[in-house]
């Protein structure tokens, strides 16, 4: 009988199931997100209460045995939401952790080509985002951009645009999971807001954008024509680089 | 700003900028400095993409798409009989700062029509790249055009400014050039580059003895040819992009495939469809220098002037090959790695670093990513099962051929037209 372990789904939650799975010795267990885990009558299951002393100790001792980059590879992961992702970087840990030399280049083992599976995903939606995102200037001179990414990736974007934004206020707002990052001239913090569900509507955009707004808008999409050679069209490879999902936050695709 | 004027000029001269295909924003090590905006310090980014699928990464446009020289394969040529539009430098710049604002582009890619002189079009490119540099401390990606005969100062004022800079060769060989734009002499697309060579070595050397070396055009040099209006084989293109790669140090060669954009008879007649298939096998060939550490003369040669349609030139230097074949997955070097048809650099970094932990077998490569349809014809694993019959060049293609499909089938093959023409039959 495997043993269920629950966790309140944040990073440091998941290291501390980790430390705890290691403390109590347990083989056969499955982490799930208490947030979207239903019950199971047949298997044991219990809860871990995230403790970061805990969590920092499973953090600090996996640099002995994995670089920096491994490590950020196991939180990109973690940011994937995807099913299953607890038990696959607890098997990775595993794994580095018993080796005797570091494992993270052993690609022809089923966890490490995982993970590294996993990270090209995020990586590719974190790139996306750092394409996609497309700010509109507000009447109180913030630029915003609402993102919807398959990944949970805006922590890794911030970083990228407060190095090239360093002069303008910029929110980018993830609707799907309801935070936001805000840059204010000085530092980054996380935002939630309570978003009007019409700050995305054509109608009603001049209620929160400037007017100059609208004109750069609309050079933007004129240029977006012009730039396109018609002898060359090829929608199959257009629709490959930027996949529909993303078009009604690409100004662009929707003049 | 006089918006529906813009809108009219930027229409204009995005649409004559457009054939240039670089696209290009990454290599530069311009970080973002005193809070100022951008930053080219990462890798390049694509915003968008056109629905010809090309990638929008720069605001693509020409300062003015007046032009005094009257070269048969430009639209902005000056016979020809089109709109005319010019920018103010503050024009360019505003437009460039509010898309860069908005997150739409990676920065600037500046060419221009030649009016009055080279020099003075050079003049006011630079005065762009400038202007945004020091008065809005804008620290995004540049590209600016070296106008062919631009003098040696201006050059080396554009590459304090620019992060690449590019000439255009346009046409392969020098024939093809005294055809087309009879005006003009290669000496003078090769004398800008020249000096833009030097300055970058000039650059690496002062920047090993001293701390603060002002940045020198930190993501090189390119240039671009268009493929399929005089005729050259592609032979003759490749062997003019290894030499430019070679004495010029470029960072990348691009190939256009021409556009037919004019009735003149020394061209391919309007309607002509634009060599979509040779372009990408050219391309293919360029990455396999630069990046497969090929020679251009084993990919193509006197025996083999053009590239094969139906196979990609790895392949086909493959079958042409076959006594170095079948390699040793487990102890090849990268070298021998690299020239399997179906592995790639990505998975050649794979290879050589799993193996050190074990040997491996068919499944390892194909949970690695290797593409085994082509592969496996050409290597040797940790498995008794491999490809064991002794098969002619020809052979292996067609057996290759038959398990794989390309996304240009509709350009080799014949099939499909036959059903094409019963269909349109009257039933």
């Amino acid at each position: 009988m495997k043993t269920i372990i629950k966790y309140d789904g944040s990073f440091e939650g998941l290291l501390t199931t980790i430390f705890h799975i290691y403390e109590q010795k347990l083989k056969l267990v499955s982490i799930e997100n208490k947030k979207i885990s239903t019950e199971n009558f047949f298997d044991k299951s219990e809860i871990v209460v995230t403790d970061s002393k805990k969590a920092n100790r499973v953090w600090k001792g996996l640099s002995k045995k994995i670089s920096a980059s491994a490590k950020r590879k196991i939180y990109k992961t973690y940011l994937s939401e995807l099913p299953y992702m607890e038990n696959t970087i607890l098997e990775y840990v595993r794994l580095a952790m018993v080796a005797e030399k570091n494992i993270e280049k052993d690609f022809s083992n089923t966890y490490v080509l995982e993970i590294e599976k996993i990270v090209k995903k995020i990586d590719r939606e974190k790139h996306r985002m750092d394409a996609f995102v497309r700010f509109r200037l507000t009447r109180d001179g913030i630029y915003f951009a609402t993102i919807e990414p398959d990944f949970n990736v805006l922590p890794l974007n911030a970083d990228h645009f407060k190095k090239r934004y360093a002069d303008q206020k910029w929110i980018i707002y993830d609707v799907k999971r309801n935070y936001g990052v805000y840059y204010d001239l000085e530092k980054i913090e996380m935002v939630e807001m309570d978003l009007s569900n019409d700050v995305n509507l054509k109608s009603s955009e001049n209620l929160y954008f400037s007017f100059e707004e609208f004109q750069f808008q609309e050079l933007w999409g004129n240029y977006f024509k012009s730039t396109n050679i018609a002898s060359r069209k090829n929608m199959k490879l257009h629709i490959k680089h930027v996949p529909k999902r993303y078009w009604k936050y690409l100004s662009e695709k929707n003049c | 700003m006089d918006f529906e004027r813009i809108k009219e000029k930027l229409n204009i001269l995005a649409d004559a900028a457009k054939y240039d295909v670089s696209c290009s924003s990454s290599g530069s090590k311009r970080s973002n400095k005193n809070k100022g905006l951008g930053d080219s310090s990462g890798m390049g980014i694509c915003h968008t993409y056109t629905e010809d699928g090309r990638c929008v990464s720069l605001l693509k446009i020409l300062l003015t798409n007046h032009c005094i020289f009257d070269c048969a394969y430009c639209v902005t040529r000056k016979s020809n009989d089109i709109k005319r539009a010019a920018f103010k430098v503050q024009e360019v710049v505003d437009l460039t700062i509010n898309f860069y604002r908005r997150n739409y582009i990676e920065g600037l890619f500046l060419s221009s029509g030649i009016f009055k002189n080279a020099d003075y079009t050079m003049e006011r490119l630079i005065a762009v790249a400038k202007k945004l540099r020091e008065e809005e401390n804008f620290n995004g990606y540049i590209h600016l055009k070296s106008i062919p005969g631009a003098s040696d100062e201006l050059m080396r004022e554009a590459g304090l400014y620019a992060d690449r800079l590019s000439v255009n060769i346009e046409i392969p060989t020098e024939k093809g050039l005294k055809l087309l734009a009879p005006d003009k002499d290669r000496k003078d697309f090769i004398k800008p580059m020249e000096k833009v060579k030097n300055e970058i070595i000039q650059y690496k050397s002062e920047k090993k003895l001293l701390k603060k070396v002002p940045l020198y055009a930190p993501a090189g040099q390119s240039t671009q040819m268009i493929v399929g209006a005089t005729g050259e084989t592609d032979a003759e293109i490749m062997y003019t992009s290894a030499h430019f790669y070679k004495n010029f140090n470029l960072k990348r060669v691009y190939y256009s495939g021409y556009i037919p954009i004019s009735y003149d008879h020394r061209l391919p007649s309007i309607g002509t469809d634009v060599p979509l298939l040779r372009e990408n096998r050219l391309y293919q060939t360029d990455w396999l220098m630069r990046f497969y550490g090929f020679d251009v003369r084993e990919l193509l040669n006197r025996e083999h002037p053009n590239l094969d349609s139906d196979i990609d030139p790895k392949l086909s230097w493959a079958l042409r090959n076959l006594d170095q074949f079948p390699v040793d997955i487990n102890r090849a070097d990268m070298r021998m790695l690299l020239r399997i048809p179906g592995l790639g650099v990505k998975s050649v970094h794979k290879i050589m670093n799993a193996r050190k932990f074990r040997k491996l077998n068919w499944e390892n490569l194909k949970a690695i990513g290797v593409s085994l349809n082509r592969a496996k014809y050409f290597l040797i694993c940790d498995s008794k099962n491999y490809e064991t019959k002794d098969r002619t060049s020809a052979q292996l293609k067609s057996l290759i051929l038959q398990q794989s499909s390309s996304k240009f089938s509709k350009l080799h093959s014949s099939q499909l037209n036959l059903f094409d023409n019963i269909n349109a039959l009257p039933v």
